[in-house]
Order: C-alpha cells, then sequence, then structure tokens
C-alpha cells in the first residue's frame, strides 16, 4: 500500500492525485479489508488458542501448553488419524466417480437436441438444491426399512443393504449422495468446456481416420485439460469441507462409532460442541496446513499444463 | 441459442444435410443408445427429488408402508403441521432477510472491488479474496464465536449477515472479475476522454453495462446463503433461525416425522427450484466463471 510522494503542488491538485494514485483502493479496500480482517484476526486467534489449553466456556481462563495440542493430535490414534484418513477416503472417493460421470454426462450434452434447455435445468438440481434438504431425502430413501433405495433392490432381486445404517457402508454411501449431488457441478463446467473447444481439431483427427474413442482420447481430453483440472480443485476444495452432508445424517462426532467422522466433522465437534478450544485449534491449523498443501499441489500440477 | 448452434453444429446431425434412409445403421444405433442415456440422467438426477415431493405428500404410515410407494392418497397434512409449527414462517423470514442483505452488501462491497482488481490487475488483492474461498468455515467459526460471544452479538441477525458476506465476497469478486475482464476497456476509455472520472466512468458506464453479471453475482449469492447450514448451526439462536437449521431440529423430536420433514424439505427447496428454472444460464455462466479464471 506503500504509495510515492506526492510532489509539490496545490492542495486541491494534491487531493486530487492522491484520489488518483490511490483509486484502485478505493474500490478494492473494502473487500480486502473485510476479508482480511474475518480471516486473518480469527486464523491468528486459532494459531493463539492451538498453544493454549483453553476449554469449557468462551470466558474460562487458560493458559500456555506449548505444543502439547499438535503433539496430541498427532499421536491420536483413535480419532485423528482416522479422519484424516476419511477425509482422503471421502474426497479421492468422491472426485474420482463425480470426473467420470460428470465427463461423460457433459460428452452426452455435447451436441444439441430436442429438450436439451430441460435437461441441462434438471442436471442444475441437485447441487442448487438446498444440502440440508437433499440430505434429509437420501436419508429417508437410504433408510433399511422403508427406504425406496432397498425397494428398487428389491426389483432387481437383490438382497436389502443396511446403507447408513451399517458404520462399514456409511462412507461409502455418503461418497454416492455426494456424486449425486455434485456430479453435475462438473458436468455443468466441462460441458461450458466442451462447446467452447473449436470443432477443427476434432474434425481433422476425424479425416484422418481417428475413431470416436481416439478422438476422444487424443484430442478432446487434452484441449478439455485445463477446465478439468479447474473442476477438479473447486470441487477438491469443498469435498474436503463437506459438512451440511456429513453432520445430517450422523450428527456430530460422524455416528456413534465415528464412521462419518471427517477432520472437518472432528473439528467442529470438539470446538463448538465440547469446548475444546485449545486441542481443537491445533486439529485446525492442521486441518487448513492440510488444505493449503492439497492446493499447492494441485497449482503445480495446472502450472506444468499451461 | 439452441437453433443458432444446430445451424452451426452442421455435419450430419443436421436433418437436411444427410437423408435419413441412407444414415448408416452405426449412426442410427449411437442416436438411440444417445437417447436412453440422457433419459437414464434425468431419471437419477429427478428421481429422488420427486421421491421426497412424493412423500410430502404422504401420511406417516404410508411412508411406513413400502407397499403404498406409488399409489397412495395424498394429503395437506403435513404442509399444515408444518406451517403450523413453532412459527416456521418466522424462519423463512429469518432466510429471506438474511439472504438479501447479506447478497445486498456482498454485491455493494465486491463489484467495485472486482472492478479495480479487473482493470488494475490486482492479483495479490484477488488471491486474498480466494483465500475466503479455500479456508474452511469451522476454522473461523471457532474465534467468530469465540468473538462474537464475548461481544453479546452471537444470536443476531448482524453476525448472521457478516458470515454469509465472507462466503458470498469472494464469488461476487469472482464472478465480476471475469465479467469485467470480458469487457473491452475502451468503453470507460471513451468516456474518460469525454471528461469523466475513473469513479464516474465505474458509476454511469460500467454498473449499468455489467448488469447481466451483476445478476449472476446476486443470484449465486442469494442461492449460497439460502442454502447455508453451518454457520446458521452456530451463530443463530431461536428467533433469528434460518430454514436448514430449522428442518434440522425436526430430527431431534422423539420419533422422526419423516411426512413433516419432507414437507419442509420441498418448502425451502421450491425457492431455489424457481429461481433455477428461471435463471438457469446466469447460473451456469456464474460456475464456470469462476471455472474460467480459476
Amino acid at each position: 500500500m506503500a504509495v510515492a510522494p506526492p510532489p509539490e503542488v496545490s492542495g486541491r491538485e494534491k487531493l486530487s492525485q492522491w484520489a488518483n494514485s490511490h483509486r484502485k483502493w478505493l474500490f478494492a479496500s473494502p473487500a480486502v479489508l473485510f476479508i482480511v480482517l474475518l480471516i486473518v484476526i480469527p486464523i491468528g486467534w486459532t494459531l493463539y488458542l492451538s498453544f493454549t489449553d483453553a476449554a469449557g466456556s468462551v470466558r474460562a481462563p487458560f493458559g500456555f501448553v506449548g505444543f502439547d495440542n499438535y503433539i496430541d493430535a498427532l499421536t491420536n490414534t483413535s480419532r485423528f488419524w482416522p479422519a484424516v484418513w476419511r477425509t482422503a477416503v471421502f474426497t479421492v472417493g468422491a472426485l474420482i466417480f463425480e470426473l467420470a460421470a460428470g465427463l461423460a454426462i457433459a460428452l452426452l450434452l455435447r451436441r444439441p437436441f430436442k429438450a436439451q434447455g430441460w435437461v441441462r435445468v434438471v442436471v442444475l438440481l441437485p447441487f442448487v438444491a438446498t444440502p440440508v434438504a437433499i440430505a434429509m431425502m437420501w436419508r429417508l430413501i437410504f433408510n433399511p426399512n422403508i427406504g425406496f433405495a432397498n425397494q428398487v433392490l428389491g426389483w432387481f432381486g437383490i438382497a436389502p443393504q443396511p446403507w447408513f445404517a451399517d458404520p462399514s457402508s456409511t462412507l461409502p454411501t455418503l461418497i454416492f449422495v455426494d456424486v449425486w449431488e455434485f456430479t453435475p457441478m462438473i458436468a455443468v463446467i466441462l460441458l461450458a468446456g466442451l462447446t467452447s473447444l473449436s470443432d477443427e481439431p476434432d474434425e481433422a483427427a476425424r479425416i484422418d481416420g481417428a475413431g470416436a474413442w481416439q478422438r476422444l482420447w487424443y484430442v478432446t481430453l487434452p484441449l478439455l485439460r485445463p477446465m478439468i483440472l479447474v473442476a477438479i480443485m473447486l470441487r477438491a476444495i469443498d469435498a474436503l469441507k463437506t459438512f451440511d452432508l456429513l453432520y445430517v445424517v450422523k450428527g456430530p462426532g460422524g455416528g456413534s462409532f465415528h464412521e462419518a467422522e471427517t477432520l472437518n466433522i472432528y473439528a467442529y465437534t470438539e470446538s463448538l460442541l465440547f469446548s475444546n478450544f485449545g486441542y481443537s485449534s491445533a486439529v485446525l491449523i492442521l486441518f487448513f496446513l492440510m488444505i493449503v498443501l492439497v492446493m499447492w499441489l494441485l497449482t503445480l500440477r495446472r502450472r506444468e499444463v499451461t | 441459442m439452441t437453433t443458432a448452434r444446430v445451424a452451426g453444429a452442421g455435419r450430419g446431425r443436421h436433418p437436411h444435410s444427410v437423408p435419413v434412409r441412407r444414415r448408416p445403421l452405426r449412426q442410427r444405433s449411437y442416436s438411440a443408445f444417445r437417447g436412453l442415456m440422457i433419459a437414464l440422467v434425468i431419471v437419477i438426477f429427478l428421481a429422488p427429488l420427486l421421491w421426497m415431493l412424493m412423500s410430502s405428500f404422504k401420511r406417516n404410515v404410508d411412508i411406513q408402508d413400502t407397499s403404498k410407494s406409488f399409489v397412495f392418497s395424498p394429503t395437506l397434512a403435513n404442509y399444515t403441521e408444518v406451517f403450523g409449527r413453532d412459527d416456521y414462517l418466522d424462519f423463512v423470514g429469518n432466510s429471506l432477510w438474511i439472504a438479501l442483505w447479506a447478497t445486498a452488501l456482498s454485491l455493494l462491497i465486491g463489484v467495485p472491488a472486482a472492478y479495480a482488481m479487473s482493470r488494475f490487475n490486482m492479483r495479490r488483492s484477488a488471491l486474498v479474496v480466494l483465500l475466503a474461498r479455500i479456508i474452511p468455515g469451522v476454522s473461523l467459526l471457532v474465534p467468530w464465536y469465540y468473538i462474537f460471544a464475548n461481544l453479546g452479538w452471537v444470536g443476531g441477525y448482524s453476525v448472521m449477515i457478516l458470515s454469509h458476506m465472507f462466503i458470498l465476497i469472494p464469488i461476487s469478486v469472482y464472478i465480476m472479475m471475469s465479467y469485467f475482464d470480458s469487457m473491452p476497456p475502451d468503453l470507460e476509455e471513451a468516456s474518460l476522454i469525454d471528461g469523466l472520472t475513473r469513479i464516474g466512468a465505474f458509476l454511469r458506464i460500467m454498473l449499468r453495462l455489467s448488469l447481466p453479471g451483476i445478476a449472476t453475482a446476486g443470484i449465486l449469492s442469494f442461492i449460497f446463503s439460502w442454502n447455508n447450514f453451518m454457520f446458521a448451526l452456530v451463530l443463530t439462536s431461536s428467533e433469528t433461525r434460518t430454514l436448514p437449521v430449522a428442518v434440522f431440529d425436526f430430527v431431534s423430536y422423539a420419533s422422526i416425522d419423516w411426512g413433516a420433514i419432507m414437507a419442509a424439505s420441498v418448502i425451502m427447496t421450491v425457492p431455489i427450484i424457481v429461481v433455477a428454472l428461471f435463471a438457469q444460464r446466469y447460473i451456469v455462466s456464474g460456475l464456470t466463471a469462476g471455472a474460467t479464471k480459476g
């Protein structure tokens, strides 16, 4: 924000010069200040709390404990590390299926057809609809006794499944719901990418005798790669932070066996429900570092491409 | 839009370019396969939502009875129950009030910022704003809760609006940045030569021309605020509760009242679906604006 000292001129000119050299900050500073105030102070506060034994109430006194909270978290193999693992499984699992299905749908809708507008609206609905309503809806559908999912399985002679009711099938079922909810987002982004591509490289490959799969693999996908990476990045950020779905389906602690406890749910439960502010702040800082690391790795990949 | 692209796409797909009887079998079976797949996509994404809608018109005994999955006598009882309960209309009002204020204030702060970041190439500031998109909400909620609780603000509308602005400003900034990027700078330069100041040019020329972009940012902001659950779960009181939290609270009743929950979910989702129907193009362009900028 440093500005060169203004040359000696009259007051009025000085003012207009000041406004001119600062004009960009006149526009931008409210937003930047707002974000900085609401991020930097809180993150600083979290960092500070992570070295204390703050707990119980927001007004309770607390003292410094050094790195104890970090050591506690990193040596906690019953909650912390399983939560890290679940976060990774949920994010990577959901992302793989969402990308594959999203790409398939984008390719399917690429060429115009009758009722294309309506299909696009239908595809928009899952991820603009309120996530809490979506989570409630799937809780009913996956209810082992009265749910529609087991009824459909029954039509094909498949035995009823426990879905969310069993700790071992909870995470896969949650991934399924996330895939249902966010595949459309990937599809919409990739569809926009596909329609912005020129037809010429594809046409040239066709004239050279390349088949549909070859053209997809050697022409379309490489051209679409920047869009695919951006879609991965946007989705990865949100999947790592998934809260609504997990909390509405399994509640605090990720259920009685912590079967849905990702880092986000773990940190939320420890901090805002059990008020272990010091310890949970350490978990949050570790979570934050993890997200920054993932983003950094993804942007490295992007720079390689461009 | 569609007709223009049909003409542009040409190449055999167009009915007139290739006589129907000479279309090879492979191509015809591909069209049939494609139609089937598109139908499958529609069923997969629409059926669960229709199930929610249907369940909201069922009595709880019919929801429990799998033989009444499709044949049942519809009832409005769930809807009258939801609206009769706990001042549900107040929750609708809270959601609307918070979403409208958060959207308006985010646009007020975000649009000029996006203009400056786009025109003066303020990449570092843009990155700071993007940071708000990456940081997990929980890591802010703890200190916010700490600070706001000590100030005695938790449970008020202002805290909710502030917390939502935190999510919405990055959305507005990124959508508007890519919108301003796509507008030729000649427009303002002409008006600067005509004697307008930078601020004047922004207010009189750019704002008016960027109305579609502002609509996009506004619609997406409203949706994100309306849908938000985590911040509302922590920062609202019984007077400021929003719809997602109100619906979630239904679960804690002794037995799960599925009919009422589905009705409440439908009530909460319908406004968003209506917005999506009318503003489909804006939503898509808003999403892809974030994507192409990255």
